[in-house]
């Protein structure tokens, strides 16, 4: 093996490893990568790092996923992305299909449809967990206030397809600053860097 | 099969902008537009998805393809997911390193961002309906209602682990509705 294989090896093995203690997915795993990735191997350095993750949650995709793609990719080149999101993808697979076997043979027993019974309003309360944490960093004027309200109700009333919805956002929020700039109003849209915790914080 | 399960998460791949809850809903539209499962069903797959280990909205799509077509339903959809970010992060990482400092980019994340909240408290609704959450004033309501006001307590004053919270309310349900 040379010695390029072993580096790849070790990046697919590190990220293996990483992903089967992050559970709730995303921002659990940026502290462990952070560790990893800098303070172990020695990588990275630390400014670096948070500037990756902050370019991975604007990227589509689980922030944890695309964080261990862009390190792979500074570490070695495309194949080191490969082996990183190969390495972070596996044990999730594995886990996500065992359990989906479990459930096709136990979903219709009376004792885990009554656990269910009571778990969906737990992932109700999780979802709104979810919309709780991400206020800040999304409803940051009014403007943003009208954007999310009108939203909820364009999806709720008139089924607007979501990801219609969100390409919807995308081209409201650069034709919203693109007017605000004509006329003169400012706003503070550069806020990214402070709040990494919030930022799209969708997943918890 | 494969192909459309493929190309249902591709898509979903690609605007799954945050990568959790706010991409639930895209999900649910296709599932549900396909047939594949009931919402109810698709909620208790969250709430699985939500316990592994892992992004929920991956999880989630892995879970709709190892229901709908097995162990290779399940890998096209892992990859169908994660190939829209994959190659995005490669684009970016080659020719758009600054692309947090552009104003057009972070124009657009001004709205996408209230956006993806607004898709969130849309997933909300959506699932508080055919949980019963709204349904009319009972019993079971009230309990169905008090467990998802002491899980959303545990989450913001106790900063409880989601797993947690989705496993004490599975054993709760054990206890009073079997």
């Amino acid at each position: 093996m040379t010695k390029r294989w072993v580096l790849l090896f070790e990046i697919f093995l590190t990220f293996f490893k990483i992903a089967p203690i992050t559970f709730g997915g995303g921002y659990a795993m940026i502290p462990v990568i952070e560790r990893e990735a800098v303070e172990k191997k020695e990588w990275l350095k630390q400014e670096e790092v948070t500037d990756l993750f902050a370019l991975a949650g604007s990227i589509p995709g689980a922030i944890a996923i695309n964080s261990a793609t862009f390190i792979g990719y500074r570490i070695a080149g495309v194949a080191g992305a490969l082996a990183a999101t190969i390495g972070v993808m596996i044990p999730t697979f594995v886990i996500v299909v065992c359990l989906s076997i479990f459930y096709l043979y136990f979903q219709d027993h009376p004792k885990v449809e009554a656990a269910f019974e009571g778990i969906r309003p737990a992932v109700v309360a999780l979802i709104v967990f979810a919309a709780y944490k991400m206020r800040k960093g999304a409803v940051v004027d009014k403007t943003t206030f009208v954007v999310a309200a009108s939203s909820v109700l364009l999806l709720l009333f008139l089924h607007v397809h979501p990801a219609i919805m969100i390409a919807l956002g995308a081209a409201t929020g650069i034709l919203l600053i693109g007017l605000k700039d004509k006329f003169g109003v400012e706003t503070k849209i550069d806020d990214q860097e402070q709040n990494v915790d919030y930022f799209m914080g969708a997943d918890i | 099969m494969l192909w459309l399960l493929f190309k249902t998460f591709f898509i979903t791949g690609l605007v799954s902008f945050g990568g959790g809850y706010a991409i639930i809903p895209v999900i649910e539209a296709e599932v549900v537009k396909y047939g594949w499962m009931s919402t109810q069903k698709f909620t208790d797959i969250i709430a699985i998805a939500g316990m592994s280990p892992g992004p929920i909205a991956t999880n989630t799509a892995i879970f709709v393809g190892y229901q709908m077509a097995g162990i290779a339903g399940a890998a096209v959809s892992a990859l169908a997911m994660v190939m829209p970010s994959l190659l995005l992060v490669l684009l970016v990482a080659l020719f758009f390193y600054k692309l947090n400092h552009n104003r057009i980019v972070q124009s657009a994340f001004y709205g996408l961002r209230s956006v993806v909240l607004g898709l969130i408290v849309f997933a909300a609704i959506k699932f508080a309906l055919p949980t019963g959450l709204m349904n009319t004033i009972s019993l079971h309501t009230f309990s169905l209602l008090a467990i998802f006001a002491f899980s959303l307590f545990s989450l913001i004053k106790r900063n409880a682990h989601p797993a947690y919270v989705i496993v004490m309310a599975g054993l709760v349900g054990m206890a009073f509705y079997s």
